[in-house]
């Protein structure tokens, strides 16, 4: 059926900021469904809070409302657009969500919008168990046996009919506390009465287990005339028991025969028909290895995480095709966009393996609990194609970017720490698998202890053997059959050199000279049945090369791989803008890039994608291979910044910004030099090499002391110390955790808790253009990524725009910048000083706001300069611009209740996932809107309960507005004894006094509306607990008073209606603009 | 493990260099590819591929082994096998044989590491394409055809009697022949769980004796090679079609419209896989069939005045069913029978006996 015609405009509701387990891949769904609608001569209305996301660009879509995702904001919105149609299934579980809460209070119906795809009582059936399970029953498709028991009898029962194992769940306790697996009776009868006792309401949950069994999901799409296909199935390495998002997985399926495939498949359609789906599906099924006994553990009526990964294992783009759908087409009727030759209609069949791996923040926070459970931990992932498994494994561990080329040695880890690690699994069990293996523990062994398919370890074996042979050889005795071998299962030249303890150049030296080379296979869904025009390409070893380097000149732009804590999809945005950049100005573009999840890995983004690591033996290779003119650094954050120097020492050529003065901005020592040179006041810091030296120099330059390991070990970054103990038990600490590392040098500066500006500046060497200045909430101390910002900043005076200009234009001419550069400010507490902080040479995280709140395309002009433009010869104003006649905040959004014990006191190492973004006239209107991003996130100043303060002895540095609003603060306030008395002298009236300890107990019988605690000592302590204990309820926790001071304001506002930016920027047309340009 | 370098040499011209599997045994044969991703196992026992060298364009082949209740014939009868990696180290509850010890005890030739894809741009740049596996450099096929008595390798050489399943879950309950080209398992299996008696009968049955045993209907079963080839027993086929619900899978297809004064041809590179959408031309609806077929029957040379075509195939629009106007007989180039493939198909076997059975109450 040809598109319904009587749908002309839509209204699509994005996911959101990212938090884990809603990351990138909602806005890869996203834009790729405004897009497919745009296509259609649909109308797109956007509306999604997430700034740094491709799919809230004005290409997009074509209204963007950077509006809180709430039932009040959506339905103002559609009182305003009055669309035909509402898409909610391509924004993640937010979407799904929000139009649940738009059918049920009746305003599809009242503004007449009809519900696109999958109907709503279809979600309904998915989302809500009981009534999944009991569908399911009726169709007589198993679903995991439970039961709600209150007497270990029932209990019993039972285990006798479901058999044992059992899991044991009391209702209604913290984070699932006190729930457990039961292996046999008399487990089961303790874990019954333990669970009777815990549970307030005396009530447990029992329910069949599957742990060990294998996971399969199916990624199924159906239209209105009930064509359903798959478009890809997938195999959890890791069993049921861990999240599927916190899984090794692999696409195809690997250890299923063709019934037992066809069985799944045929069992998807089935449910999937039954549930009525009109659009993209994922069903996961738990299937026993000893038998064909399988039961469905869920099915996730949307496009998901898993059906980003699968679009990019097949090469079909679901959510495209979901869209399509949506508007009333047949999948008969799509044309397959990446044949271009056969329809959408068809299975894909795949010639290669998908790896997808995981990458987890949990490096990143002392004392977290890494354990891998039914909860999602990760922030991201990355995938890798190629024609064997080892292949995919090796390529996927060296794009995680973790520092490690290989499955890594575990030296110093005992045998017992192994036998333990393999048993319960964290994020570090697919690295003591293999050196297990290493240490010759049995396979069948270890296929016992963690459930593993002995097919995926004897391919890990087959690693480890490859790492045994060429250990200790000579180069000249290896064999080309050798080489060849290592190399297809894609060893890289720094793990065969570490091996073979030779530098990389010789090994590729030797191995190349025996003919040896990578070549590039096509990913066409079709494994060649069929022809196909799309570049989109991965590597293999010693097979034939199927590409042709494009025409013209063709620049590599490299992405940021996977999504992690300081890296997110703000970097996708950059990547996405440089390759369109460089279109517009008839540039071909290759993207290399290993994140599943983003636009960037669009097979449509750029003239050629690969989908490769990014280190720079696979850049290399692939601009060998496309005889590439250049490759651009800036724009895929750190990850691709690190790679600049490699790349340009093996003569290729990096555009913009010269390595040596990467190198000047990003070494401490010098980058001091230099601005010092430039008469450019810095924070007094210095190097230190040894523990005498460090207290020595601390002690110079003034405690606090703010300091960086220039080494990061166990994932301890930087930290603010207060004193020379501190100073001393942090170092000791460190060196304890890594006693063969390196704890030197180390960098200390004094810690200022000053204001903190940032600016991105588009430099060509000469002049500059900045959009804004970006003003933290925060104090400095408080990592910017974790900070809220403000745009344009308010309280700046024009002495400190005029040196922020001068300075960032003395720095761009001193190092001759080209391209992006982020530079971040301090300005002393009196508001005397300004400080230079730190030089990124590089596209940063507040790019894609400052690009969206003021129309100026800062990439598009950063690829131009880099291409040798000049700024002067483009349409904007050169230097700080005008501000712009309303303001935008940038809120962090955090995760960290997802990582227990976690302590989510802000500090310099960046704990958030995601950020959202408000606007409004003023700051407090935009503020209430960031601040208001989601249900129920500001506070309710109706409340009974009270919010928790506890700020320490003095109030005297707290903002005196701050006092003000607590004074007339509607909502009681609770506080600790020294708090409340140090408010009490500021005037403000206390309701309650309670210990800390006691209101951990308050906390966790969810007393409060609020936590605001603000005190931190550097060891683990009351403060910390309640912080966490907060976290885990759900509660909002505050950890300076700044931000509580934002948030009280935000919540005290009343909201401005739904503006889109679109309108934001009509109001500022011409500003900025060069004269001749101005319309 | 010793490794021995073998080669694929092809019609082409083009030389791979690969590694056996097993004993190094020279074979030849017409090199086809299938994309399937599971179902190996069903693949090199389908006799359809008997004379054909396969390649598998999925590069892990024999993950899961080798079991004993998956195989479509009593042996394997392709020529060869040319893989990218096969596993030496599968696990599978039902795992009985490797690929290695699959390929000895049958003795068929494997070349592992080959680059597969490349061979199957290969055989989609030239149609078709033949091949041999052998450890001589120069030693390029000789045989540039698939013979053209071939259905006399595969087919059963008397007529064997199988009862129908006791707990069948169908209610056809009544008596099949098969007429067996190369025959399926998965066929026979199909009938006897819907409740059919079958009698496998040999390709050169004639009609009389096939009469003789009274049937209630008659399939038509796929097979290997030209339908050409099978050209005289085009009278035999008409008159069983003339007198029977009859319904033809695959070759079977072939024939019956052959039968009827079509002609065949070969389709450029053959449709060999699991995921081959057919549209269902009266209703509209589509579905993702097996197929493994490298002739067509020409659309241009079917008389539309009989035979109404009943699916077609959505990528190249080539015909993939027929009905016959007034009577009961029905063909599929597909696999109704699964096995590797979805089994979307199955309706295929469910209709067609539900008109027996409305023919049957009709004159009842």
């Amino acid at each position: 059926m040809p598109k319904l015609q009587y749908i002309r405009k839509v209204l699509v509701i994005g996911s959101g900021p990212i938090i884990i387990g809603q990351a990138a891949e909602f806005d890869y769904s996203g834009t790729q469904a405004c897009l497919a609608l745009k296509e259609e001569g649909v109308e797109v209305i956007l509306v999604n809070n997430n700034p740094a996301t491709i799919m809230t660009d004005h290409t997009t879509a074509d209204r963007v409302y950077f509006e809180p995702l709430t039932l009040e904001s959506l339905t103002s919105i559609i009182q305003k657009e009055r669309p035909e149609g509402i898409l909610p299934t391509l924004g993640g579980q937010t979407g799904l969500n929000l139009a649940v809460s738009l059918s049920e209070a009746g305003v599809l119906e009242q503004y007449d919008v009809e519900l696109l795809g999958t109907p709503l009582n279809t979600i309904q059936k998915g989302e809500d168990r009981d009534i999944f399970k009991s569908m399911m029953k009726t169709i007589g498709q198993p679903v995991p046996e439970s039961l709600s028991v209150t007497s270990v009898e029932e209990a019993v029962a039972f285990s006798e009919k479901a058999g044992f194992p059992v899991i044991v769940r009391p209702a209604y306790t913290l984070g699932g506390a006190g729930g457990g697996i039961a292996e046999n009776e008399q487990e089961l009868i303790s874990a019954i009465k333990h669970g009777l006792d815990v549970s307030p309401v005396a009530q447990v949950l029992v329910e069949q287990s599957i742990k060990g069994w294998k996971e399969i999901e199916y990624e199924v799409i159906r239209d209105a005339n009930d064509t359903c296909i798959i478009v890809c199935n997938m195999e959890n390495i890791d069993p049921a028991g861990i999240h599927t998002g916190d899984s090794i997985v692999v696409a195809p399926s690997q250890t299923l025969n063709d019934r037992q495939y066809q069985m799944l498949r045929t069992v998807s359609c089935n449910v999937i028909r039954e549930l009525g789906v009109v659009g993209g599906c994922n069903i996961q099924f738990a299937l026993n290895p000893e038998s064909d006994e399988y039961v469905i553990i869920e099915v996730n009526p949307r496009v998901s995480r898993s059906s980003a990964l699968a679009s990019k294992a097949t090469g079909y783009p679901i959510a495209r095709i979901a869209a399509k759908i949506a508007v009333g087409y047949y999948l008969d009727e799509l044309v397959n966009p990446i044949t271009g030759n056969t329809y959408a209609s068809f299975e894909p069949a795949l010639d290669y393996i998908a790896v997808k791996v995981p990458r987890w923040p949990l490096d990143k926070f002392r004392n977290v609990d890494r354990t891998l459970g039914t909860q999602m931990k990760a922030t991201g992932e990355v995938m890798a194609l190629a024609r064997n498994f080892p292949a995919a494994l090796n390529k996927a561990i060296q794009s995680l970017d973790l520092g490690m080329d290989h499955l890594p040695w575990l030296k110093d880890w005992t045998n017992e720490a192994i036998e333990k690690a393999l048993i319960k699994a964290t994020d570090e069990r697919l690295f003591v698998t293999a050196e297990a293996i290493r240490r010759g523990y049995s396979l069948d062994g270890i296929h016992e202890l963690t459930g593993i398919n002995r097919f995926f370890l004897n391919e890990i074996a087959a690693m480890t053997d490859v790492e045994k042979q060429l250990t200790g050889k000579k180069l000249d005795v290896i064999s080309q059959d050798e080489w060849k071998k290592a190399k297809t299962m894609g060893f890289s030249d720094k793990t065969l050199a570490s091996i073979l303890q030779k530098d990389v150049r010789a090994v590729r030296e030797q191995y190349s000279d025996l003919g040896i080379a990578p070549s590039y296979k096509t990913v066409d869904t079709c494994a060649a049945e069929f022809s196909v025009e799309t570049g989109y390409f991965y590597s293999t070893w010693n097979e034939v090369n199927e590409t042709m380097p494009l025409e013209g000149q063709k620049i590599v732009v490299l992405g940021a791989g996977p999504i992690r804590i300081g890296q997110g999809v703000e970097f996708d945005y950059c990547s996405v803008h440089a390759a369109m950049s460089l279109q517009y100005q008839g540039v071909k573009a290759i993207v290399i890039n290993n994140n599943p999840e983003t636009v960037s890995t669009d097979f449509n983004t750029a003239d050629h994608l690969y989908f490769e690591p990014l280190t720079a033996e696979d850049v290399l290779a692939v601009m060998q291979n496309e005889k590439a003119d250049g490759v651009m650094v800036q724009f895929g954050g750190q990850t691709a910044i690190n790679l600049a120097e490699e790349l340009s020492r093996s003569d290729v050529h990096v555009y913009g910004t010269s390595i040596s003065a990467i190198n000047a901005a990003e070494d401490r020592d010098a980058f001091y030099q230099l601005l010092q040179k430039l008469e450019i006041p810095h924070i007094p810091g210095k190097m230190v090499t040894d523990l005498y030296e460090a207290v020595s120099t601390a002690a110079e330059i003034g405690y606090p002391v703010l300091v960086r390991p220039s080494y990061v070990i166990g994932g301890s970054g930087m930290v603010v110390l207060h004193d020379e103990s501190e100073l001393t038990t942090y170092l000791n600490g460190l060196k304890s955790e890594a006693p063969v590392s390196a704890v030197f040098p180390l960098l200390i500066d004094r810690f200022i808790p000053g204001h903190e500006f940032e600016v991105d500046a588009v430099c060509d060497g000469k002049d500059i253009l900045i959009p804004g200045v970006f003003q933290h909430i925060e104090k400095a101390g408080v990592h910017s990524g974790d900070s809220i910002a403000v745009f344009p900043a308010p309280d700046i005076a024009g002495w400190q725009k005029q040196l922020i200009e001068t300075y960032t234009t003395s720095i761009s001419s001193a190092l001759n910048l080209k391209g992006m550069v982020n530079i971040q400010f301090v300005l002393s507490e009196d508001r005397e000083e300004l400080y230079v902080l730190e030089v990124n040479p590089r596209a940063s995280r507040t790019v894609p706001i400052a690009s969206k709140v003021t129309g100026v395309p800062l990439i598009d002009l950063a690829v131009r300069v880099q291409m040798g433009a000049s700024l002067k010869g483009q349409s904007w104003k050169l230097g700080l611009h005008d501000d712009i006649p309303y303001y935008a905040v940038k809120m962090p959004i955090f995760s960290s209740a997802k990582l227990p014990g976690a302590d989510p006191y802000l500090g310099p190492e960046m704990q958030s996932t995601g950020e959202t973004i408000g606007l409004g006239t003023t700051v407090s209107q935009a503020l209430a809107k960031a601040c208001g991003w989601t249900e129920g996130s500001l506070l309710d100043m109706t409340t009974q309960k009270s919010v928790y303060l506890s700020f320490g002895p003095s109030v005297a540095g707290l903002p005196h507005k701050l006092l003000s609003l607590l004074s007339d603060l509607p909502v009681p306030i609770t506080a600790d004894s020294e708090t409340a008395a140090a408010l009490g002298k500021a005037g403000v009236d206390v309701d309650c006094e309670m210990g800390i300890s006691e209101a951990r107990t308050a906390c966790s019988e969810n007393g409060f509306e609020l936590v605001c605690d603000t005190q931190k000592s550097f060891l683990a302590d009351d403060h910390t607990r309640l912080r966490m204990d907060a976290l885990a309820m759900n509660m909002t926790c505050l950890t300076s008073a700044e931000t509580l001071l934002a948030y009280l304001e935000a919540s005290l506002q009343a909201k401005e209606a739904p503006v889109p930016i679109n309108e934001y920027l009509h109001t500022k047309r011409g500003l900025n603009r060069r004269k001749e340009h101005v319309m | 493990m010793k490794e021995k370098t073998g080669y694929l040499l092809l019609s082409t011209g083009d030389v791979l260099e690969g590694k056996w599997l097993g004993s190094e045994q020279a074979t030849e044969g017409e090199l086809v590819f299938n994309t399937s991703m599971t179902g190996y196992q069903e693949v090199m026992t389908d006799p359809s591929y008997a004379g054909q060298i396969i390649t598998m364009t999925y590069p892990l082949i024999g993950n899961y082994g080798f079991n004993h209740v998956d195989n479509e014939s009593i042996k394997p009868f392709l020529n060869g096998l040319v893989i990218a990696h096969p596993s030496h180290h599968p696990d599978h509850y039902q795992l009985r044989d490797t690929l290695e010890e699959m390929a000895i005890k049958h003795g068929i030739p494997v070349l592992y590491d080959i680059d597969t894809r490349a061979v199957t741009r290969i055989i989609r740049k030239n149609g078709e394409v033949y091949g041999k596996i052998t450890s001589d450099k120069q030693d390029f096929p000789t045989k540039l055809a698939v013979a053209r008595d071939i259905v006399n390798n595969v087919s059963v050489q008397r007529i064997t009697p199988l009862k129908a399943n006791s707990n069948y879950a169908g209610s056809s309950n009544c008596h099949v022949v098969l007429w067996d080209f190369g025959y399926k398992q998965s066929i026979t299996r199909t009938l006897k769980s819907l409740g059919c008696d079958v009698t496998v009968v040999p390709y050169d049955t004639p009609s009389g004796t096939i009469k003789e045993l009274h049937p209630d209907a008659v399939i038509l079963s796929n097979g290997p090679g030209d339908p050409e080839s099978l050209s005289h027993l085009a009278g035999n086929i008409k008159t069983i079609a003339e007198c029977y619900p009859v319904l033809g899978i695959c070759l079977g297809h072939q024939l019956i419209a052959s039968a009827y004064g079509a002609a065949t041809k070969r389709l450029p590179y053959g449709h060999r896989g699991s995921n081959h959408p057919v549209r269902n031309t009266a209703q509209g609806k589509v579905m993702i069939t097996s197929q493994n077929h490298g002739y067509v029957v020409d659309d241009e040379t079917i008389d539309k005045t009989i035979w109404d075509i009943s699916y077609i195939n959505i990528n190249d629009a080539s015909i993939e069913g027929l009905k016959h106007r007034q009577k009961p007989v029905v063909t599929v180039q597909f696999h109704p029978e699964a096995h590797p493939g979805p089994s979307d198909a199955h309706t295929i076997f469910e209709e067609f006996f539900s008109t027996i059975l409305k023919r049957e109450a009709q004159y009842a």
